[in-house]
């Protein structure tokens, strides 16, 4: 499954872009938990974010939302500075 | 204290406000009649806090412990070099006094923490989250939620900012609406992401999302337009692409209780207490030279070159879980970082690690050092 990814913050530097085209390995579906592991083993920068929002089309997804290929994904990690 | 009406220098003042059909003299008043309590005084609390008085907020809170250093003014435009090293809010009072002697001001010079929060926050309408870390960020949350209040979050990394209205009133079905813990249900690591001392930011960005911040307060309190309930909006200032990502209100939202004040030591995931010693503690302590400790500071390399203590191990605070390992577990350990801050998180980092050893906190950081034992040292 090919999926387009938004990155933002302190993702967007680790992977270094703010976009990223993945293709994902999925057998019948795909959920956004599974897509992170998938994401965090091909970017191995990934693995120290615990705390990591994820958006399926503009909207908040927890873990076990079932993706589609043409879902817009984005990565949102939590900002502190003020 | 609350009040009716406005007199004629006030509708002379807020003429614009008034001209407003939308808004007009009925909003006008209800601003008057309110009270925000705003917690930081630094780049996002400005904005928020020249505007508000502005606008003519009744009564306005500030929680703000810190003072003027030379690195905020790229930023934080309400100060000025010759204020460096005066308390952020007595400045802030003075002068945004001069600007509407209308607002009534109450000035909290400490730090928001579970044992105060509850005091300071309850007469408030609504809570504006201006602070720059995540533990007071995440302690906002949880007492607004526990107390019933909207609280306007804003926060600033580097080019990017984020804006929203947590904990809301859904105006259609009279629910609360989506909190921080619905988008990030616990806090990151201490070395996940990196604050502005450690990524920098442009100076104009908190500017921006801080006078959002300030627009979605007046909306909140005048019922005007749509605030941004369940939604986070980004911006990122270098390619001005803005995204909104929606947010539903999570049903079970963590039980938060105002601690018992018999127990100091009650525990907060958030913020867990750190055994601290100040610098003329610290000062003894080295000057008695009877036992072994070891002086970790946790800031960045550059700020390091400006100035450190003797004898201390710079471990900057985002490569400390790899190097937890390597930390003598001899003697006692001090940890130390500009503010106190980072190095609270660290010592968090290292007491899991390593439960056994006793980690002090420098209150204050390196700067109060330089403040109260070492005038030589260079302050930034």
């Amino acid at each position: 499954m090919l999926l387009n990814i938004k990155l933002f913050g302190v993702v967007k530097e680790k992977i270094g872009s703010d976009t990223l085209v993945f293709e994902a390995s999925s057998q019948a579906s795909l959920t956004v938990a599974e897509l992170l592991e998938q994401l965090k083993r091909a970017y191995p920068v990934l693995g120290s974010l615990s705390s990591l929002a994820v958006a399926v089309n503009h909207t908040y997804a927890s873990g076990e939302v079932a993706l589609q290929a043409q879902d817009e994904i984005a990565l949102i990690p939590p900002v502190s500075g003020g | 204290m609350h009040h009716d009406g406005l007199s004629y220098e006030e509708i002379l003042r807020y003429d614009r406000h008034l001209k407003l059909p939308e808004f007009g003299l009925q909003s006008q008043t209800k601003l008057k009649n309110s009270a925000v309590l705003v917690v930081g005084a630094g780049g996002l609390g400005i904005p928020v806090l020249q505007y508000l008085t502005a606008a003519g907020i009744g009564k306005l809170g500030l929680v703000e412990h810190d003072t003027v250093a030379l690195s905020n003014l790229q930023r934080q435009v309400l100060y000025n070099t010759e204020e460096i090293g005066l308390r952020k809010a007595t400045l802030a009072h003075q002068k945004l006094s001069i600007l509407n002697p209308h607002v009534t001001w109450q000035l909290y010079p400490c730090w928001l923490d579970p044992q105060n929060a509850y005091d300071i926050i309850t007469p408030y309408d609504i809570i504006i989250d201006c602070s720059d870390n995540f533990a007071t960020r995440y302690l906002i949350n949880d007492v607004c939620v526990a107390l019933d209040k909207t609280f306007v979050f804003g926060a600033i990394y580097k080019f990017e900012g984020q804006v929203a209205v947590f904990n809301g009133i859904d105006a259609t079905t009279g629910d609360r609406t989506a909190t921080y813990r619905c988008l990030f249900p616990e806090p990151p690591l201490p070395s996940e992401v990196p604050n502005c001392a450690e990524a920098g930011v442009l100076g104009v960005l908190p500017a921006l999302i801080g006078s959002m911040q300030a627009a979605e307060a007046i909306k909140i309190l005048t019922g005007i337009g749509k605030p941004l309930y369940n939604q986070l909006w980004h911006i990122d200032l270098l390619t001005m692409q803005t995204y909104t990502l929606r947010i539903k209100r999570q049903v079970a939202q963590p039980k938060h209780h105002k601690p018992d004040m018999s127990s100091p030591n009650t525990h907060h995931h958030y913020a867990k207490p750190v055994p601290v010693l100040s610098p003329q503690a610290l000062a003894e302590k080295l000057a008695g030279n009877d036992q072994l400790i070891t002086l970790i500071d946790v800031r960045e390399p550059f700020e390091y070159e400006i100035c450190h203590l003797p004898n201390s191990l710079l471990i900057p605070l985002h490569s400390l879980p790899n190097q937890v390992d390597t930390i003598s577990t001899q003697g006692e350990v001090v940890v130390y970082c500009h503010h106190g801050i980072r190095s609270m998180y660290a010592i968090q980092l290292l007491q899991q690690a390593n439960p056994n050893i006793i980690y002090y906190n420098l209150e204050g950081g390196i700067d109060a050092w330089a403040a109260t034992v070492d005038p030589q040292m260079t302050r930034y």
